[in-house]
């Protein structure tokens, strides 16, 4: 048996503190590794703080509402017999254990040797307090049971995830690896006689697994409910619908977008831009032996980065009291996955050419995708793109990522009828859209921006001196 | 009926045996003079004297050895060990030899000896006198084990052994020889080998014990019925052959299984029983089978940490719980393996 110390965290590389939200465990509650222990609230995001350590929380040293140094011990996890006073008493009052930045992975536990004697390691678990399991033989099979913590640490946030970005979606506590229903055996032999959808059924077993009481439940309800409209109207085969539970990603998503939306007040400017030009030096460069290859996105990054630094009050962001205007243009770029989207950051794009901008951007982007992001890599952008070009996209806009004060929604290049003094003839078009924080800035100065981005992605040698 | 104790009930079936068929006899240390060192050999020396009643030196591999020849020679010997513990000075003699005869000989020579001693966990008789030592005779092919839970059944149950005409290892225990209970007077009463028995119905979850364990079920399962839940008990009696028919049945008709043993559960009798229940009646679970077993540790002395060492009824309660997902149930294993 090992005493387990419950650190603080560091979930992002800017964090130096996080708050505890709220102890998701009490004192007294059985631990298994993996449980989720709190919500911690970092700079960033909300983030769920899951247990390395099984045991007994024997000790909660800070309780919610209160924030720790990243280090600090926040906890205790221990046998029930355990002496944790030497633990408890090592911890200094919020001091930080681990000082700046050393600490790439949180929470490993430190286990230290119990005090206990070997022979008394037989402890009856008789002797363990609090009862756990939850649902009695009375108890309907509705309440859904605590969702299965996640096997790493959760991704905190949609656009900025703070903490490992190669952590697996967390599955739902009925449905196993790749959406397998867990039941009985004796469960699924009985909804094979009774045609009942296990996938349809809540499970009230250990860790959500459906079992016999279940399937009766949900056989009986169906025959009752169904049986007297069975004769008019034809079944129909497969299941009404399914509820494909929140990945942890697409949990963020959803808890952080609002969280955007309404309270900034968004507006938004949109401007066409001649592509002919940029599209001509584009197929010119990837001509080129040995230079990377260059997307429209590279362009339009490289044309953000040059217009931020002449156009500061969009480069900004609202801090309290103050706007940030930031003297480097750090950009996000959306990356869309399969369960979400990911915003990696490529720093300092003012001050990088084209090409290192289109070799470095792909790297972000593969490296998103195969969810190989450093948390460093998602965080600290000033100003973000989203490019849904691939699909045909005339034009959208996007919901701006705080706390940065803008956001690119940038659509396809569209091959369009244009006319010009020669007449009638085809173009390259594309349209830009950006959102705009309005407490930060205005329509003028929005405008002003996106029509220098037009002027250097028309005139698109700019880009290259 | 007579109501009698365990230890009188073993006593009249060696009797009932010996006065039956003149090949039977006695051998071991203190079985004679001192008639037995638990008292289960009263009154035979002077019944049928020295000739079948024979006193041996603290010499447990010679003694059965002895008894492995007179077996092979046509008699019926029943050996004593005066606890179990002590057959693993004769383990060699009964597994290369009492158990492999009739193999090896091609059939021409049967051995017909019964080993019969008290084992398994007792009151404060420490690391090397407490261990169920089942476990290491039923891996072996050749051998039958026999674990009688009450007086009747040890009767019996050591008639049929005695009757039997190959080796069985016949393990009493120390804290049941003072249990009373009905015991047929009968001469021709016999329990077959290999026949497990249903002492309690029920319908929710069936607990598979034996010997003091069942005891533990008992109470285990008195408690329970106040929560709601209803107990079948099991008592495989013999564990070798083990009478799966009976625990496949019980386990189809209650879809959930607690197995119970006192010695640590690592490749124990709860293992084995898990295992069948899972290859014959997987369809029927409506749980994982669950052991509940002795911690992985030595008996210690301490009276207080043999209590931890071994299981209790409130174990037996919290597993039973866990399987059936009632209420108050708390996680983690049993066992403290």
């Amino acid at each position: 048996m090992a005493v387990t110390k419950v650190v603080m965290p560091k979930l992002s590389d800017a964090m130096e503190s996080g708050k505890i939200i709220k102890w998701l465990k009490k004192e007294g509650d059985k631990i298994q590794g993996g449980d989720i222990l709190a919500e911690v609230e970092t700079d960033k995001a909300d983030v769920e703080m899951e247990a390395f350590g099984a045991g007994v929380l024997r000790k909660i040293l800070v309780p919610a509402g209160e924030s720790a140094a990243i280090g600090a011990l926040i906890g205790v996890i221990a046998e029930p017999g355990d002496d944790i006073a030497a633990v408890v008493a090592s911890a200094p009052t919020g001091a930080a254990g681990a000082g700046s930045g050393a600490q790439k992975t949180p929470l490993r536990p430190e286990p230290t040797p119990a005090a206990t004697a070997g022979a008394a390691s037989a402890a009856a678990p008789s002797s363990r307090p609090a009862p756990v399991v939850p649902a009695g033989a009375s108890v309907a099979p509705a309440a859904r049971p605590v969702p299965a913590a996640p096997a790493a640490a959760p991704v905190a946030a949609a656009a900025r995830p703070a903490a490992v970005v190669s952590a697996p979606a967390a599955v739902p506590a009925g449905l196993g690896q790749g959406g397998r229903v867990k039941a009985s055996p004796l469960a699924k032999k009985i909804a094979a006689q009774t045609g009942v959808d296990l996938r349809l059924i809540q499970g009230s077993g250990p860790g959500g697994r459906i079992i016999r009481r279940d399937v009766e439940a949900a056989g009986s309800g169906a025959a009752s409910g169904a049986a007297a409209v069975a004769a008019a109207i034809p079944a129909v085969a497969g299941a009404e619908f399914e509820d494909v539970p929140l990945s942890q990603m697409r949990a963020a998503i959803a808890r952080r977008m609002p969280l955007s939306k309404a309270p900034v007040p968004h507006f938004y400017v949109s401007s066409e831009v001649a592509m002919d030009h940029a599209w001509e030096l584009r197929e010119q460069l990837n001509a080129l032996e040995g230079q990377p290859k260059i997307s429209v996105n590279d362009c339009v990054i490289r044309a953000c980065a040059l217009a931020l630094l002449k156009h500061p009050g969009v480069n900004a962001s609202l801090q309290g009291d103050a706007i940030r205007v930031y003297h480097r243009a750090h950009l996000g770029i959306a990356v869309a996955l399969d369960e979400g989207l990911i915003t990696p950051v490529l720093r300092d794009c003012h001050a990088k050419p084209l090409a290192q901008i289109a070799a470095e951007a792909r790297d972000l982007v593969e490296r998103a995708r195969n969810r190989k992001l450093r948390a460093q890599e998602l965080s600290g952008a000033t100003f973000s793109i989203s490019n849904l070009g691939m699909f045909d996209v005339t034009e959208f806009s996007a919901i701006i990522n705080p706390p940065e004060g803008a956001i690119l929604a940038v659509g396809s290049v569209r091959r369009v009828p244009v006319v010009d003094d020669a007449g009638l003839g085809v173009g390259r078009r594309m349209m830009l859209t950006i959102s705009c924080d309005h407490r930060v800035m205005d329509g003028a100065m929005g405008a002003r921006f996106l029509q220098d981005v037009k002027r250097l992605l028309e005139e698109p040698l700019r880009l290259l001196v | 009926m007579a109501v009698m104790t365990y230890r009188e009930a073993l006593n009249m079936a060696l009797r009932e045996e010996m006065r039956r068929d003149p090949k039977v006899f006695v051998i071991g240390e203190e079985v004679g003079l001192y008639e037995g060192a638990y008292k289960v050999t009263q009154g035979l020396l002077k019944e049928f004297g020295a000739q079948r009643v024979v006193d041996t030196p603290i010499a447990e591999s010679g003694f059965t050895g002895v008894g492995i020849g007179a077996a092979m020679a046509g008699l019926r010997p029943v050996v004593e060990m005066m606890t179990f513990n002590f057959a693993l000075l004769a383990l060699d003699q009964i597994v290369n030899s009492a158990a492999k005869m009739y193999y090896m000989s091609g059939g021409q020579f049967n051995v017909p000896i019964v080993i019969r001693g008290p084992g398994g966990p007792a009151a404060q008789l420490a690391a090397q006198h407490s261990q169920s030592m089942e476990t290491y005779f039923y891996h072996v092919p050749g051998l039958k084990v026999v674990r009688p839970t009450t007086p009747m059944d040890a009767k019996g149950l050591l008639k049929s052994s005695i009757r039997d005409d190959n080796p069985v290892i016949f393990i009493e225990s120390e804290t049941l020889y003072n249990v009373k209970g009905e015991v047929p007077e009968d001469p021709d009463f016999t329990i077959p080998l290999g026949q497990a028995i249903v002492r309690r119905e029920g319908t929710d979850v069936t607990v598979i014990a034996y010997m003091g364990m069942m005891y533990r079920a008992m109470e285990a399962a008195e408690e329970l019925e106040k929560e709601g839940i209803s107990v079948e008990l099991v008592d495989p009696r013999t564990l070798r052959p083990m009478d799966t028919e009976t625990i496949i049945s019980s386990v189809r008709k209650t879809h959930r299984v607690v197995v119970v043993e006192a010695g640590a559960g690592f490749a124990g009798m709860g293992s084995e029983i898990a295992a069948s229940v899972t290859e014959q009646a997987f369809d029927d679970l409506d749980a994982p089978v669950e052991r509940v077993t002795g911690a992985n540790a030595p008996m210690p002395y301490a009276r207080n940490l043999e209590r931890l060492k071994t299981p209790s009824k409130d174990w037996i309660v919290n597993a039973v719980r866990r399987v059936c997902n009632a209420n108050g149930a708390t996680n983690g294993h049993a066992s403290g393996s």
